[in-house]
């Protein structure tokens, strides 16, 4: 890419390059852009065809930033609240004396009652994901930074299943994302076959993998096979959909291993040399014959049998799975199963393949140490570590549901301070009964909450508001996949100010440096930034910046080459030092060391009775290209082309019920209820629904009970508490039950 | 001097809406007004697992082919930004050609 990144026009306009990440965005994918400043304003953004993946391309999201960067309702400033929680009363003060509020009261509550009694809550897939961490750690000194999500159901469940499984980073597809000249490499080879399994990428673009790159491959020639209960566009041109019932996953992954084992379709050779427990796993797989996968999961015998054979034969077919894994108390035996078929079809670490990173995540050096910071006592106060030792070894988080029962109950002690970085989790989004923890949430004496809008969550219990800059406002990194398999690394570059924003790590420099000194050397960004980069890749963050992104060179096969375990030896960094098809560690936490399947909590079959009431199927949360979760609500542009949460429901259901295309409805079961706009569809099931999350309304009242009607349209209400698996992960927000009916209102 | 047109491979346009919203950036377009307008045909099925659901962007009379670009010579703003890589500029005999090289789910505008 060319040198310069930053060049003035002959109109006085700015030019600045720069690579994308939320806010506002999606995940670390890192696009790359050029973005035009008049006057100190952004007037306009266009895609930058230099950027090795993004090729020019780019998204509404980011197509419509300056609407949201110079958005009237932004705050800009920190601000106090002057009135009662939930009235909306602020008043505009200085970061000196927000900084000066905040750390008296950090100090007040460390002091009487431990750092434990402060709690840092971080939202998804923004930049913020990076920083919550150290900013507990580091900057506060609390042991408890919570991702709330029931389950821990994103990301989390698949990391830590890959951790104990395979002992490396994240899987991923191969789209020769490595490679300055892509798809032409010579060492890169195209996936014959695709499998894509309860995840929609062009829209999800999930965990900073480019979402279109299937398109990209798709046009050289793979094939693709979708696993998902809604047939979508992708669907419409895949060879196979496998449309099962939510929730029967590990099922058909069973069923899948069944037909490939006992058909004798797999790597002879992988499994000898590089796997642990096959013949274990062998037996299992015999209680899963296809005819009874049919029955559980409502795909037809054949077309089981018939994928099966695509996948034990075709070279290379990578799975790419999505979080219909995590969001499932089922997900962590279909996360095994997954990395199983993955692994014994031979498609592990090969060119096309699923590519691994190396067990230490890029750039993560720094983001581990800062965990030892904390001394050990303190750390074995971090709030459900002890009851959930399968999801605390491998997440540096508090159990997520355990947190609630903590707020809740006020055991094993109370929480006083809360942190909000980056999250809306009173909207549908990071929380199961997000009602239930807004009414915990009410226990907290003193809150800190930042973002770039006043969300439903910061007008309920900021009580100060740090305002958060956008990628185009600040100086940073974007790792894709957060470095745990990072194809690249891209700069973001500050490229004009609005108001007095400070982004996540000037923030945690800023507390750190009155709190903790010791740990925060830095006076700057741009000087933590030189200190990271450094050392691992020998160059600094204005090199970055002049080279745009760093694509870190890739090696196949590290297992043959000892470069996935610390000491150097082949294999695999687990316990075994193979792929464990049979876990020692789920048995050594008193789970079946095989994968196993297990009917969903509420289903027609589970709770035969519950579902005559509540008679559909009820999965949620595929994504839109309009929006980031709860995010661009507030973009008319975005807005226009999505103006209201979504339900699909098939037309011969709808029909039995009175419901026509464009009606409102009421979802509702035992837990809750909630209103959305009906889009009749034949592509998903008669007997299924689904529902978008994420909704809430910034041109509704600000103030409660409204808080921008948060509650109307909110499907997580529907979603139960602590209905998670054995080792602590997964929650059924894409399986349950419920009833539909018109709104008469 | 050759007429000149837009291809789109509806194949691959995967419906994201860049082509509308670039387009309005580009041409500084006001709400509900569209120099080019996403048309949505289906989903329905034709035989069982046999989906026909395609996403086709049109040029309305305020589409000048990004005539400025042209002539700095860029990319018209819709081409450079589609996500599906599904559209193409150019001379129409040109685009003719490829059109009839690909043989399936190709349509040309000239605006
Ligand atoms: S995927 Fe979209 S929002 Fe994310 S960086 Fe790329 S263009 Fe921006
Ligand atoms: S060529 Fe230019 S004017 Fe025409 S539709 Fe595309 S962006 Fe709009
Ligand atoms: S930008 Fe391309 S892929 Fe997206 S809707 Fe327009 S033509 Fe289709």
């Amino acid at each position: 890419m060319e040198k310069e990144w930053k060049k003035q026009q002959p109109d006085g306009t700015i030019t600045v390059r720069t690579c994308g990440w939320s806010p506002p965005g999606d995940h670390p994918v890192g696009c790359g852009m050029k973005l035009h400043i008049k006057d100190g304003k952004l007037v306009k953004v266009e895609g930058d065809p230099e950027h090795p993946i993004s090729q020019g391309r780019l998204c509404v999201r980011c197509l419509t930033l300056p609407e949201y960067v110079h958005h009237p309702q932004r705050i800009i400033y920190p601000m106090k609240r002057v009135g009662k929680r939930g009235e909306d009363k602020w008043q505009r003060i200085s970061w000196d004396e927000a900084m000066d509020i905040i750390c008296d009261k950090i100090r007040h509550y460390t002091d009487n009652y431990g750092a434990e009694s402060i709690i840092v809550f971080g939202g998804t897939g923004r930049e913020a994901c990076l920083y919550y961490y150290p900013l507990a750690f580091s900057s506060i000194g609390t042991p408890n930074c919570c991702y709330p999500l029931s389950g821990w159901s994103c990301y989390g469940p698949r990391c830590s299943i890959t951790d104990y499984i395979l002992g490396a980073g994240y899987p991923e597809i191969d789209f020769a994302g490595y490679y300055p000249d892509r798809y032409d490499n010579p060492n890169y080879k195209l996936p014959e076959y695709i499998v894509i399994w309860g995840k929609n990428p062009l829209m999800s673009n999930p965990d900073g993998f480019y979402g279109h790159s299937i398109i990209d491959m798709m046009k050289r020639g793979t094939k693709i096979i979708c696993v998902d209960p809604r047939i979508h566009w992708l669907g419409t041109r895949a060879e196979h959909v496998l449309q099962l019932r939510p929730g029967t996953d590990t099922a058909l992954a069973l069923g899948l291993l069944n037909v490939i084992i006992n058909e004798d379709l797999y790597d002879h050779e992988f499994v000898e040399k590089w796997t642990y427990g096959f013949e274990e796993l062998k037996e299992r797989v015999q209680e899963y014959p296809p005819e009874k996968v049919a029955e559980i999961t409502w795909v037809p015998k054949e077309q089981i049998i018939e994928v099966a054979r695509i996948i034990g034969t075709a070279k290379p077919c990578p799975i790419q799975w999505g979080l219909a894994v995590d969001e499932n108390p089922n997900g962590v035996q279909l996360g095994h199963a997954i990395l199983a078929l993955i692994a014994i079809t031979g498609n592990l670490d090969v060119p096309g393949g699923i590519t691994i990173g190396p067990p230490a995540a890029l750039m993560g050096k720094w983001r581990m140490e800062t965990r030892s910071q904390l001394p050990d006592e303190l750390w074995a106060k971090r709030i459900g570590a002890e009851e959930w030792p399968a999801l605390s070894t491998a997440m540096a988080t508090t159990h997520p549901d355990e947190t609630l029962d903590t707020l809740e109950t006020g055991k094993p002690y109370k929480l006083r301070m809360g942190w909000f970085n980056s999250t809306n989790f009173i909207s549908a989004t990071c929380s199961a009964q997000p009602d239930r923890w807004y009414r915990a949430l009410q226990s907290l004496e003193f809150n800190v909450v930042q973002d770039t809008f006043m969300t439903p969550t910061a007008m309920a219990f900021a009580d100060i508001f740090l305002p958060l800059p956008t990628f185009a406002e600040h100086d940073g990194v974007v790792l894709t996949h957060f470095g745990r398999n990072a194809i690249f690394m891209g700069a973001m570059n500050k490229a004009f100010e609005v108001g007095e924003c400070k982004s996540d790590i000037e923030v945690c420099i800023e507390l750190g440096k009155r709190l903790h000194p010791e740990h925060w050397p830095w006076d700057t960004a741009e000087e933590f930034f030189n200190d990271q980069l450094k050392p691992e890749f020998g160059f600094d963050f204005n090199d970055l910046r002049e080279k745009g992104v760093f694509q870190p060179p890739y090696e196949y096969k590290k297992y043959e080459k000892g470069l996935l375990r610390f000491d150097g030896e082949p294999g695999f960094n687990t316990v075994t030092g193979m792929v464990e098809l049979c876990s020692t560690l789920f048995e050594a936490w008193g789970e079946d060391p095989l994968p196993y399947y297990q009917e969903p909590h509420y289903s027609p079959y589970s709770t035969p009775e519950l579902f005559k009431e509540y008679p559909f199927i009820l999965t949620t949360g595929a994504r839109a290209f309009t929006s980031f979760h709860s995010e661009h609500r507030q973009v008319p542009s975005l807005r226009e082309i999505t103006p209201d949460p979504i339900v699909e429901i098939n037309p011969e259901a709808a029909e039995k019920l009175g419901i026509k295309d464009g009606d409102w409805v009421y979802l509702e079961n035992m837990f809750g209820k909630c209103k959305q706009k009906v889009k009749l569809t034949k592509t998903i099931n008669p007997k299924v629904v689904h529902a978008s999350h994420g909704w809430w309304y910034p041109e509704k009242p600000a103030e409660e009970p409204s808080l921008f009607g948060v509650w109307e349209s909110n499907i997580n209400t529907l979603i139960p508490h602590k209905h998670i698996g054995k080792l602590g992960f997964g929650a059924p927000f894409k399986c349950l039950i419920c009833k539909v009916y018109k709104a008469e209102d | 001097m050759s007429q000149y047109g837009l291809l789109i491979d509806y194949e691959y346009c995967t419906g994201c809406h860049s082509c509308e919203v670039s387009c309005k950036n580009e041409k500084k377009l006001g709400r509900g007004v569209y120099g080019i307008k996403l048309a949505e045909i289906g989903p329905f099925e034709i035989t069982p697992g046999n989906w026909e659901w395609n996403y086709i962007p049109s040029p309305t009379k305020l589409c000048d082919l990004c005539a400025d670009r042209i002539e700095k010579g860029e990319k018209p703003a819709c081409v450079l930004h589609c996500l599906g890589l599904a559209m193409d500029y150019g001379p129409v005999e040109e685009l003719a050609k490829k059109m009839a090289a690909k043989g399936k789910k190709m349509v040309m505008f000239v605006p």
